[in-house]
């Protein structure tokens, strides 16, 4: 059914994925794009363990446990993220990463 | 099927992260989330593919469809445009792409040919409350104190004097 698909292609897959994330991370002005970018990132890095755990250890699940810690933490910072964000937006009514320059002398 | 997926996948992330309106991007993101799903269904990971859509495709679109609205005002158009540097982030993207999958691709990847176990939820819950107990239990002391974060950073300290 699935052809001759194995472990090389899910991690060209995902490694493109996380090259998309990172693009968007770096290159977009509004800090919510930049979240989403990271979102994907981790989502990449989540197939690849478990694509690894499928392909290298059949068997034990480590890797998909280790996945859902991954997915734990990442709801976590996406919640404390969001706060900071809202944070600054009542301080500075703008979402533009050009315009927090606090820390810039 | 694995082509039509990747594509799929890969093509709507392309989407979220080129649109100007942040509104779609947050829809394409859903998109993207729901093609990691299937992926993981490829990958025999039922379990990871529930979670992926209940946390990720639910919990966290809803979020940050949450944190646009708080943020944004007026007509959604040109919300979500590029940086100075986007070139150059471009650049370095790119060449990731194009290293990472040389690599993979000329490394012998030890595998192994077993079977992929049937019962994936059993043997995680297994695993998550037997071997991996203290993590577990750090997990959830991480998730208290960000949702306390969250409140507090959110709402600002009051000022007393």
């Amino acid at each position: 059914m699935m052809g001759n698909i194995g472990l090389e292609h899910f991690l060209i897959f995902s490694g493109t994925l996380f090259c998309i994330g990172l693009f968007g991370a770096l290159a977009k002005r509004n800090v919510i794009a930049i979240l989403m970018g990271l979102e994907i990132m981790l989502n990449s890095v989540n197939i690849n363990l478990v694509a690894f755990s499928r392909y290298a250890t059949t068997g034990d699940l480590t890797g998909q446990v280790f996945a859902i810690f991954v997915v734990a933490v990442a709801a976590a910072e996406v919640a404390v993220g969001l706060a900071l964000i809202v944070a600054i937006y009542r301080d500075r009514m703008s979402v533009n990463v050009e315009d927090f320059d606090w820390l810039k002398w | 099927m694995f082509w039509i997926l990747a594509i799929f996948t890969l093509g709507s992330a392309l989407l979220m992260v080129m649109n100007k309106n942040i509104f779609h991007s947050a829809l394409f993101m859903v998109l993207t989330f729901i093609g990691v799903a299937a992926m993981y269904v490829m990958l025999q990971a039922d379990f990871m593919a529930a979670v992926q859509i209940l946390v990720y495709a639910g919990a966290i679109a809803i979020f940050l469809v949450f944190g646009i609205m708080l943020t944004q005002r007026g007509n959604m158009k040109q919300t979500n445009l590029f940086a100075k540097h986007t070139a150059v982030a471009g650049l370095v993207s790119l060449a990731l792409v194009v290293i990472n999958a040389f690599m993979v691709w000329n490394t012998n990847w030890l595998k192994s040919t077993a079977e992929p176990p049937q019962d994936t939820v059993g043997q995680i819950a297994d695993l998550m409350l037997g071997k991996f107990m203290v993590p577990f239990e750090v997990a959830a002391i991480l998730l208290l104190v960000a949702l306390l974060g969250a409140v507090i950073i959110a709402k600002g300290v009051k000022k007393t004097s």
